[in-house]
């Protein structure tokens, strides 16, 4: 499939999972993760309103900043690093094909 | 004692409509719910959020939906016990459930409605180690009674308005207390966050900014928090007390320990009437799972409405139950209850 990217999961027991997901979905990392039975919770359905879909990035993909709703929800995340995004927030799109994720503890 | 047709576990929207269409029925409801407010998840998550998918409502705020539920459901005179846990349910009668609240409430009723939705709302806790065995030994999830910190060291964790309003509360009761924060900026409404700014330039609070709490510390009893701050690195508080607020999130909870069938945190149910495997009690909206299950408001509502018919059917076996449109009867309200 042309058009779809690359992910690479680290779970919390560090086991690695790669993962394809769909460019022309319209989805977000968070959807992509629990479409794969990850553990991410996502309780509010991607509104930037839970922090239960914290992960850290480990690639140094260019990802758009976060918004100042995703910044004051980190606050409710544990163990926050400058890395750290909630995976709702994260478009999936061609440029980050190779992406590499933690998912953070809970 | 509480006594009615329907119990409802949880206030949200789908709970809420079960009440109208009970209501049609000349079915009473009561409603539990551990949350201080009705709306579940629209009014502690996201009460400012337009929801564009209600039928007849091309956007609507999620705090004006509850809002005009509560006006619909209100000719039905529904009881509410807010601020409580549905904690344990036992069947005590032929068509009897009793249900009792962590603070003792006592509810009997034929019919349970779980509408519970994502669960109960409990406080966030940090994942430290050890963290259980400090819990009412040292770290608190939430302020109870101010005195108990009176003349302690206190350190509370957040950036919100729990984290803000408690040190500005605290800050006049305890020993010395510290607010640690991994932003220099916080989220909580402005007089609080200015209060906060003053009360740690006059010395009365110790503000740690960009750090997080990273290790609890001590033998038996909590003794210190270790803080790492983003550049020092690591700082040792030695404290009484350790109160990290980090908002709610929802857990399944004492649900789970009532015999219903459960897959993946959610009750299962026949789509016929949303009925569990256990007859009197039925489970709908976010709470339950079937084959084609969506999680949405407008879909809680359809489980609600199929739910309170075969209700009316299993309290009222001999009774025919004939079905009336509101257009043709209007809402005949309750008088009493």
């Amino acid at each position: 499939m042309s058009d779809s990217i690359h992910i690479k999961v680290k779970d919390r027991e560090g086991t690695i999972h790669e993962l394809e997901a769909p460019t022309d979905m319209s989805l977000n990392l968070m959807e992509v993760l629990k479409a794969h039975e990850l553990p991410v919770e996502g309780t509010c359905g991607g509104m930037a309103l839970c922090a239960s879909c914290h992960c850290y990035i480990q690639s140094d993909h260019e990802l758009s900043t976060p918004s100042d709703d995703e910044e004051d929800m980190l606050d409710q995340a544990f163990f926050v690093e400058d890395n750290s995004r909630l995976s709702c927030q994260i478009k999936i799109k061609e440029s980050l094909d190779g992406l590499d994720v933690e998912l953070a503890p809970v | 004692m509480i006594k009615t047709d329907i119990l409802i576990i949880g206030a949200g929207p789908c709970g809420l409509f079960t009440v109208f269409e009970a209501g049609l029925l000349k079915l009473n409801c009561h409603l539990v719910d551990v949350l201080p407010a009705p709306g579940g998840q629209l009014t502690e998550i996201y009460p400012k959020k337009p929801i564009y998918d209600i039928p007849g409502y091309p956007s609507v705020l999620a705090g004006e939906l509850v809002d005009n539920l509560m006006e619909q459901i209100a000719p039905f005179k529904p009881g509410f016990t807010l601020g409580e846990k549905a904690a344990s349910l036992e069947k005590t009668g032929d068509k009897e459930f009793t249900l009792t609240t962590d603070k003792g409430t006592i509810i009997k009723a034929p019919v349970i409605a779980i509408a519970g939705g994502l669960g109960v709302f409990t406080p966030r806790k940090p994942p430290l180690e050890g963290l259980e065995k400090y819990e009412d030994n040292g770290v608190d999830y939430m302020v109870k009674d101010p005195e108990k910190y009176r003349g302690k060291n206190i350190l509370i964790a957040g950036g919100g308005d729990s984290a803000l309003d408690w040190t500005i509360e605290l800050a006049s009761v305890a020993k010395k207390i510290s607010l640690v924060h991994r932003r220099t900026s916080f989220r909580g409404a402005l007089d609080s966050v200015d209060k906060v700014m003053e009360l740690a330039k006059a010395g009365k609070i110790d503000l740690l900014t960009e750090s997080q709490a990273t290790q609890l510390n001590g033998a038996d009893h909590l003794e210190s928090v270790t803080i790492k701050h983003k550049e020092k690195g690591n700082l040792d508080i030695p404290v009484d007390y350790f109160i990290p607020l980090f908002g709610l999130t929802p857990k399944l909870g004492p649900i789970a320990e009532w015999g219903l069938n459960i897959e993946r945190s959610a009750v299962e149910v026949n789509t016929e009437d949303y009925s569990t495997n256990v007859p009197g009690i039925y489970a709908i909206g976010d709470i339950n799972t079937y084959k084609g299950k969506l999680k949405l408001i407008l879909c809680g509502f359809h489980e609600g409405t199929m739910m309170v018919q075969s209700a009316f059917k299993y309290i009222y076996p001999d009774q025919k139950l004939s079905f009336k449109y509101t257009t043709v009867t209007g809402v005949e309200g309750f008088t009493n209850e």
